[in-house]
Formats: structure tokens, C-alpha cells, sequence
């Protein structure tokens, strides 16, 4: 990939990681990790991949996205605000009486979220049914969904993923956050996924296991499953929950959702600069 | 006239509608042999689909169909259909206030004999304390007929009881239907009887028997169970004085809370109330089950003679 465009994507990352940081510190309190893990395939999305105009977040034939893991939502206002679907400084009145940016996501408050997720398990299902949809309509346009390791254990992630093979969605395309980590400690200790790729090459689907935090190559898993065709794809990202702020990377499974005094969100900030 | 199942009506009506909107979906969970709609697979290949056994995502799915434009009915047995995938509902359909139409089937009694597990008798209580949910229960299928055009005109999430292969005989083609409105069936000065479902059949019977006893009772079918239309069951006990309500359905939650509610905070009147005692659901026919969940004509009659001996002299 030419290295101008990973530049930009990777200064997109880094400005999502910034926002993120800046929204959740500002506000003090909230689920730093799993949004920091996802900033790179965001970047990806939304700068480069997803056909969308910021300036008609409702048009019928744009790529959609479902956060099913909405707990991000977070980072995925970064993307948005960084994207122009609403002014930055929108970003501060997170979680707030009356904002437009609540915990998780909620496609009625917020310009940009094509769905509402949070309810682990449920947004990989509606994805499914946006793509089903985009068939059924005669529709170009992709889906493009996250899923997080520990909303794996959700049945519902396998009802979904089950139907979407038997319908041959090859416009749906899940990313699985496998940063290892959830509320409870280590997913490896308390209900293991033991081997991500197996079990989703066996759901039916064209499954590829990458660097989730390298942005060429997530670009480069993109190009190749969208040459496969008949399928559902997805995309094994092997994340570090927290990635970019050593503070937040440190503290493990304890960063699921944290507290920040200002000085410890300053400190983040400039790390992230 | 002749009536049909029920399940009649809402294949023709799907039938015709996808015929001319290729933006409507129906959605089964293994069950479309049994609901009839195994033949609209063929017709609409895209847009008529069966998840499997797997009713949680199947309300997900409708939820992103419908956020992707398309205005989509599912169905299943009432209790799959709502206790199965309540938080799908409530997160993926209402919250987000989405167009799905779930049917639910044989609710309560009509489950016969697939017996207690599957026998709803908690739907309407669960589906009406959601936000942005219709819930409406279908009489007949004359009603049926002309409720499911304004059902879907309407843009939101509906929970449409009724039963499946059930033939009932309350309307003629006359009868005018208001979404938001109740049926006055029988007019009267000394009780309400307010039915639901199969239960406005048996309060129609329970007036006949109550007339024999001197009793003057107003009969009230009550369709769309949310949002109610309070003014008109006020209106009634105002006039009567004492009510029943009569719902094949837990009495904790169901019409008869509703209409209790109501009344409660307009114009305290006796109420007594005829449905599941809360008690579990079992197996058997329809009659023995009447009679055992004391839901018949005569258990009507009774309650309703019991609440005018409450009014206050």
C-alpha cells in the first residue's frame, strides 16, 4: 500500500485514539480499552473502505456500520466527529443529561450510527439483516460489523453468524475484537474462544486471523475478502485492549471501564499526541 | 357469514401486500408449515425467509432489515415469539423504534395440546410494558382483516396476538374498525363485561346469562390492549358502575391490568377479573382448559354478579 495513504490512515487512528481519550477523560469515567483496541479498523473504515457521505448520513445505498460491541461507542463518535457527521466538541457532552452520545450506541440520537447495539450479541443479527436487506433490495452496498471476543459467548453470535452463511452474505463483513480481555479477567480463563479462526471457518464463513492494531494490514485482509464471493467474511483482529496509552494498556483486564482524574487523562492525551 | 382461521387472513393479506411493496419481509422461525406461509417462500424468495429455530435472531434481524427500510413481520407460537426473545425486542426492535410487526400464536388456551411450555400467558404483560410497542389481540378474522392494513400503515413496532387455526364468529362485514378505538357490542346500564380475544365470545354469552338474572350488562371488546383507549372504558364504568375483565392470559399483567389501570385512575369501580390465576400453564382441549382456568361463560357471569354486589349502595 502506497505509504502516503498509510500515513493518513495511521494519523486517523491516532486522532481517533486522541478524541477517544479526550471524550472519556473529560468526562472521567468510562470503557476506555475495548475503544482504544478498535481505533485502527475505525480509521480503516470510515477514511478509507466505507462508502458514506457525512453530509447525508441516511442515504439509502451507503456501507453501513453496527458496533454490535456498543460499549465502543466511544470511539466510534471519535470517527464520526473526525469524519464531519457533527462538530468535535459534541464529543465533551458524552454520557451527559440530554447528549446525543450515550454509553452505547443509539442510532435515533446520534448522526452516523446506522444501529442501535449494546445488548451483546444483538448488533451482529441486525447487521445480518441490513445485508439481507441490501440483497433482497438489489443493493451494492456493504456491512461492515465489530464483535467483541467476550460477546462471543452471547448464543446469539452464532444464531446470526449461522443464518448469514446459509444466506451467502458476502456484503456482510465482521470484524472480532480479540483483545483477551473481558469484565472478569482473562477470556482464556473464564470462556475460552480456544480457536477463533476454526470455529468461524466452520460457521461457513472466509476467515482471516491479522495484526488488528496494523493498519496495512487490515487493509490488506479487506482487499482479499472482498474477492471472495458467496460468503460472509470475517476478520480476526488480535487487538490490545487499550492500545496506545501505556497507562490503560497496563492495566489489563482492569481497563474494561475506568476512572480518569485530570492529570492521569493529561498525561494520556500526550501520549497520544 | 362464513368465517376463516386466522391464519387464513394473514397469508392472503401478506400475499397481496408483498405483491405490491417489495419492501415487506415476513420472517419464521421453523414454524411457517404450521402458520401457512410456506408458500409465500416461493413467491418471494428475498423477502419471505426462515431463520430456523432460533427466534432471538430472528427479532434482531427484523430490527436490521428494518433499518435498512423494510417494513417486516415475524411469527412464531406466542411464547417464542415474546418471552423467547424479549431483550431482542425490547433493545433491537423497540429502543430503536423499528417497524416489525410480531405476530404471536395460539396465546394461552389455544396452545391445547403442546400444553404448559407452550402456553403464553405472560406476553401481553411483557409486551406492553416495553416502550414504542403496540400490543394488539385479534377477535376474529373479519376484524383481523381490517385491523392488519392500519396495523401496518401504522410506523412502529406491533405485537399482534391471536390464534392460529382458531375460527370465531363476533363480526359480520359491517362492522367498522378503529385502531384506537374499543367495539361496544352490547350496550347496558348495570356492569362492563370487557373482553379480549377468544374472551369476547364468552362475555357476549355471559350477558345472555346475566340477562336471565335480571342483570343488565355492556359487553366491550377490547382490541389493541396499548395503547388502551381509556376514555371509552371510563365512559362505560361511569355509566355501569362495576366491570369484569375476561382475558386469556395471566390476570397479573395482561387486559385486565390494563383496564384496571384505567378505571383505578379516572373512576374507582368494583373490577373483578377472569383469566390465568397465576397459575402454570398445562396440557388438554380448549374446554376442559376453560373450565379449569375458570374462564367460561358462567365464570363470567358470576364475577360479574359479584361485582355489582360491591358497588357501594
Amino acid at each position: 500500500m502506497d505509504t502516503e495513504k498509510l500515513t493518513y490512515l495511521k494519523e486517523k487512528a491516532r486522532e481517533i485514539r486522541y478524541l477517544t481519550m479526550d471524550e472519556i477523560g473529560y468526562l472521567g469515567v468510562g470503557h476506555i480499552g475495548g475503544c482504544l483496541s478498535i481505533a485502527d479498523v475505525l480509521a480503516v473504515l470510515y477514511f478509507d473502505e466505507m462508502r458514506i457521505r457525512p453530509d447525508e448520513p441516511n442515504w439509502e445505498d451507503r456501507d453501513r456500520f453496527v458496533l454490535s460491541k456498543g460499549h465502543a461507542g466511544p470511539a466510534l463518535y471519535a470517527a464520526l466527529a473526525a469524519k464531519g457527521y457533527f462538530d468535535k466538541s459534541e464529543l465533551h457532552t458524552l454520557n451527559r443529561p440530554h447528549t446525543h452520545l450515550p454509553s452505547h450506541c443509539d442510532m435515533l440520537l446520534t448522526t452516523g450510527v446506522d444501529m442501535t447495539a449494546g445488548a451483546l450479541g444483538q448488533g451482529l443479527s441486525c447487521a445480518v439483516g441490513m445485508a439481507k436487506a441490501g440483497k433482497a433490495f438489489h443493493k451494492d452496498y456493504n456491512v461492515f460489523c465489530i464483535i467483541g471476543d467476550g460477546e462471543s459467548q452471547e448464543g446469539q453470535i452464532w444464531e446470526a453468524s449461522s443464518i448469514a452463511a446459509q444466506w451467502k452474505l458476502d456484503n456482510l463483513y465482521v470484524f472480532l475484537d480479540y483483545n483477551k480481555f473481558q469484565i472478569d479477567g482473562g477470556l482464556d480463563d473464564i470462556n475460552s474462544l480456544i480457536d477463533p479462526v476454526k470455529r468461524w471457518e466452520s460457521f461457513g464463513f472466509e476467515t482471516e486471523e491479522i495484526d488488528g492494531n496494523d493498519i496495512e494490514a487490515i487493509c490488506g485482509a479487506l482487499q482479499r475478502m472482498k474477492a471472495v464471493r458467496g460468503k460472509p467474511k470475517m476478520i480476526v483482529l488480535r487487538t490490545v485492549k487499550g492500545k496506545g496509552v501505556s497507562y490503560v494498556e497496563a492495566a489489563g483486564a482492569g481497563n474494561h471501564n475506568m476512572t480518569f482524574t485530570p492529570e492521569q487523562t493529561l498525561a494520556a492525551l500526550k501520549e497520544l499526541e | 357469514m362464513e368465517h376463516r382461521e386466522m391464519r387464513k387472513v394473514i397469508n392472503e393479506f401478506l400475499f397481496d401486500q408483498m405483491s405490491k411493496n417489495d419492501r415487506i419481509f415476513l420472517i419464521d422461525a421453523d414454524l411457517s408449515i404450521p402458520h401457512g406461509t410456506i408458500d409465500l417462500r416461493k413467491a418471494f424468495p428475498d423477502r419471505a425467509l426462515d431463520v430456523g429455530i432460533a427466534e432471538q435472531n430472528m427479532a434482531s434481524v427484523a430490527a436490521g432489515i428494518a433499518a435498512a427500510g423494510g417494513t417486516v413481520f415475524i411469527e412464531s407460537f406466542a411464547p417464542f415469539a415474546t418471552r423467547r426473545a424479549c431483550d431482542q425486542i425490547a433493545i433491537s426492535i423497540a429502543h430503536a423504534n423499528r417497524n416489525v410487526k410480531i405476530i404471536g400464536s395460539d396465546p394461552g388456551i389455544n396452545a391445547e395440546l403442546n400444553g404448559g411450555t407452550h402456553m403464553a400467558i405472560e406476553d401481553i404483560g411483557v409486551m406492553r410494558s416495553i416502550p414504542n410497542m403496540m400490543v394488539f389481540e385479534a377477535v376474529d378474522d373479519v376484524q383481523l382483516a381490517k385491523a392488519l392494513p392500519a396495523l401496518t400503515a401504522y410506523q412502529g413496532a406491533v405485537y399482534i396476538r391471536m390464534g392460529r387455526k382458531l375460527v370465531m364468529d363476533v363480526f359480520d362485514e359491517d362492522y367498522e374498525f378503529n385502531l384506537f378505538g374499543t367495539d361496544l357490542l352490547r350496550e347496558g346500564s348495570d356492569v362492563t363485561l370487557f373482553g379480549s380475544g377468544i374472551m369476547v365470545k364468552e362475555s357476549l354469552e355471559a350477558a345472555d346469562i346475566l340477562a336471565g338474572e335480571g342483570i343488565d350488562a355492556e359487553v366491550i371488546g377490547i382490541h389493541t390492549i396499548k395503547p388502551i383507549n381509556a376514555e371509552q372504558i371510563v365512559a362505560s364504568v361511569m355509566k355501569t358502575g362495576a366491570a369484569v375483565t375476561a382475558e386469556n392470559h395471566n390476570i397479573l399483567g395482561g387486559m385486565g391490568s390494563a383496564v384496571a389501570e384505567a378505571i383505578v385512575q379516572n373512576c374507582p369501580v368494583p373490577v373483578e377479573m377472569i383469566g390465568f390465576k397465576n397459575r402454570c400453564g398445562q396440557v388438554g382441549p380448549m374446554d376442559f382448559l376453560k373450565e379449569d382456568y375458570g374462564m367460561t361463560a358462567q365464570d363470567i357471569a358470576c364475577a360479574a354478579m359479584k361485582a355489582v354486589s360491591r358497588k357501594k349502595k
